[in-house]
């Protein structure tokens, strides 16, 4: 029999076969945390006596959800964060030198094919659009593979997502993720691997695939998982020499189950509160004022969505009602949209464009929303309180969506500026 | 293990951003974050709740963040289990790591109601629920999660190891 590519991936770091449901202890190839579940981790850590993490090389901190601190709490998490990295040498990204732990990552080329990598942040299932076997943990988790080395996981079964057909001018990774949420729901890939497949992924570009891999949490995935092809390795070779073994699922691995979606006639859709699965086409949900927008995160704030939206806003004003607030995901994608003019168009129309941070992807600030405000947010997230007061609504949607929507004033697509 | 609690009954998909609010997680001292346990779903919770009470929840119970400030917050409340149908993996394997119980039982869980007392055996996986006077069976943990919770939580288990990895690095 054989084994799809995430089994691969675990069956090398376990030194031996293993199947789904089993529970194996494998080796990890990256610890990473950020300054929410870092200081926890490193208490925990400390716990065990030891006084060098396993491997520093292989253990990273990324300063990038309260940061820079909004508060002198968050600035003690952030300071104790620092200084074990700077104790331990292991791989820190300062502020103003990194941004947010998922972009940053594969910028630094540090996510590779046929990895095991955890993190303390559950949005670490984004390092999948890399072939790598990449899941969030909570900080005790963190703090035993600093200290061994190695984590245990359940060996998860794997759901095959079929993308069949062309996907329509203005559609893309965020709506395609939002769409096959939207059909299976919050719990539609419990415990399960998401992998990714069919024409319309192979034709589509890295940035769209890594917003998939990143929302395959939203649908109760342990990760979502993507082959390695020419386009992840021309990627590649822009941020790393170092060498992977990319693992490929076999023409016989067993599938829990296999789902195959016709993506033609697919509309730019948006996420209505409270759940990533209460999926609609944008401009189908009737006339929804908004206060806010924003633009940004790990799952979009990379610069080819940024590119997106300044083709939007390009000669256009934001709304009069609304605040639009541009994030870029890092240091690297802020500094290419200015070399690029887009920071400019930002400005010009009446957006605020902002260091890197999560920010306000979690409520925690540079964007907080009021009671009874509405936002549309490229985020990852729509839960009730997520972006600030309990009854504020939060619609997720693609970058596009976003722009036009602050344009307009209401929920709307592209489509709906013409 | 023995628990019998009162039940505070939520529904399906309960995430973590409701059980603590990322405003709060500046901290992760159990009594800070207690004073905020599920605000964002009921802001009187953490005034109602009692040392010793159960949640009872539906299916995908610690939905979202990795935030392990959530069963933190659960566990700083006082209450003593959690009974839910299903759970999201990062929350489930937190509650253990932190020696939170979470006890899979979807019909137990479904049947519950507010104000009811669960009586909770842990070790034979039975639960009763006194009003209606019916028991019902929770789902048996793997050995090797069942060794965590022997141990009294993950870096328990882990410290354990590193000393005995120490032992025999040591010339005999």
């Amino acid at each position: 029999m054989g084994q799809t590519m995430t089994e691969k991936i675990l069956s090398r770091a376990a030194g031996r076969r293993v199947e789904p449901g089993e529970i194996a202890e494998v080796a990890v190839d990256l610890v990473m945390t950020n300054d929410i579940t870092a200081p926890l981790a490193i208490k925990e850590f400390k716990k065990t006596g030891l006084e060098q993490v396993f491997d520093p090389n292989k253990v990273v901190f990324v300063p990038d959800h309260f940061v820079p601190a909004k508060d002198i709490k968050a600035a003690e998490q952030a300071k104790v964060m620092r200084e074990f990295a700077v104790e331990q040498g292991a791989i820190y990204f300062e502020v103003g030198r990194a941004g947010i732990e998922h972009v940053v990552l594969p910028e630094n080329g540090l996510t590779l094919p046929g990895q095991v990598i955890i993190g303390g942040d559950s949005h670490t299932c984004t390092y999948g659009a890399f072939n790598a076997f990449a899941t969030g943990m909570g900080s005790t988790d963190i703090a035993a593979a600093m200290a061994l080395g190695t984590t245990w996981v359940r060996v998860p079964p794997t759901i095959k997502f079929v993308y069949n057909g062309t996907l329509p001018e203005g559609v893309g990774g965020k709506d395609l993720i939002l769409y096959t949420i939207g059909q299976i729901g919050v719990d539609g890939a419990l415990y399960a691997v998401m992998e990714f497949t069919g024409e319309v992924i192979d034709a589509l570009d890295m940035d769209g695939r890594i917003a998939m891999a990143n929302m395959a949490i939203e649908a109760g995935a342990k990760t979502g998982i993507f082959a390695c092809d020419d386009k992840t390795r021309e990627w590649l070779a822009r941020v790393t020499d170092r060498p992977y073994e990319p693992v490929e699922s076999d023409p016989d691995a067993e599938y829990l189950k296999v789902i195959e979606f016709d993506v033609s006639n697919l509309k730019p859709v948006v996420a209505l509160p409270h759940l990533p699965s209460n999926v609609y086409p944008a401009d189908e949900v009737g006339d929804m004022p908004i206060h806010q927008v924003v633009i940004g995160s790990c799952t979009n704030g990379r610069i080819s969505d940024l590119r997106e939206v300044a083709k939007i806003l390009k000669g256009r004003q934001v709304h009069p009602n609304v605040r639009c607030i541009v994030i870029p995901g890092s240091q690297e994608v802020a500094k290419q949209a200015t070399r690029e003019g887009l920071a400019d168009i930002f400005l010009e129309a009446g957006a605020i464009f902002s260091t890197s941070t999560c920010g306000p992807c979690l409520g925690g600030y540079m964007g907080v929303l009021a009671k009874g405000e509405r936002c549309v947010s490229t985020t990852n997230r729509n839960f009730r309180g997520r972006m600030g007061h309990r009854e504020a609504e939060i619609i997720l949607a693609g970058p596009q969506v976003a722009a036009a929507s602050a344009v307009l004033g209401r929920v709307a697509s592209p489509a709906a500026l013409n | 293990m023995l628990i019998r609690g009162k039940v505070w009954k939520f529904g399906d998909d309960i995430d973590t951003d409701v059980i603590i609010p990322a405003r709060y997680l500046v901290t992760f001292e159990p009594e800070e974050l207690a004073k905020h346990v599920m605000e964002d779903i009921d802001p009187t919770f953490a005034s109602k709740v009692q040392p010793g009470d159960i949640i009872v929840a539906g299916k995908n119970f610690g939905c979202g963040s990795s935030r392990e400030h959530a069963p933190i917050a659960i566990k700083g409340a006082g209450v003593a289990a959690v009974v839910a149908e299903s759970y999201a993996r990062i929350f489930f394997r937190n509650a253990i790591n932190i020696g939170l119980p979470v006890i899979d039982a979807a019909e137990a869980a479904r049947e519950a109601e507010t104000g009811d007392i669960l009586e909770i055996d842990t070790e034979e996986g039975e639960i009763l629920n006194t009003r209606t006077g019916k028991t019902y069976r929770a789902a048996r943990y793997d050995d090797f999660i069942q060794d965590i919770i022997n141990a009294g939580g993950l870096m328990e288990a882990v410290t354990r190891r590193v000393q005995e990895r120490r032992g025999e690095q040591q010339p005999s």
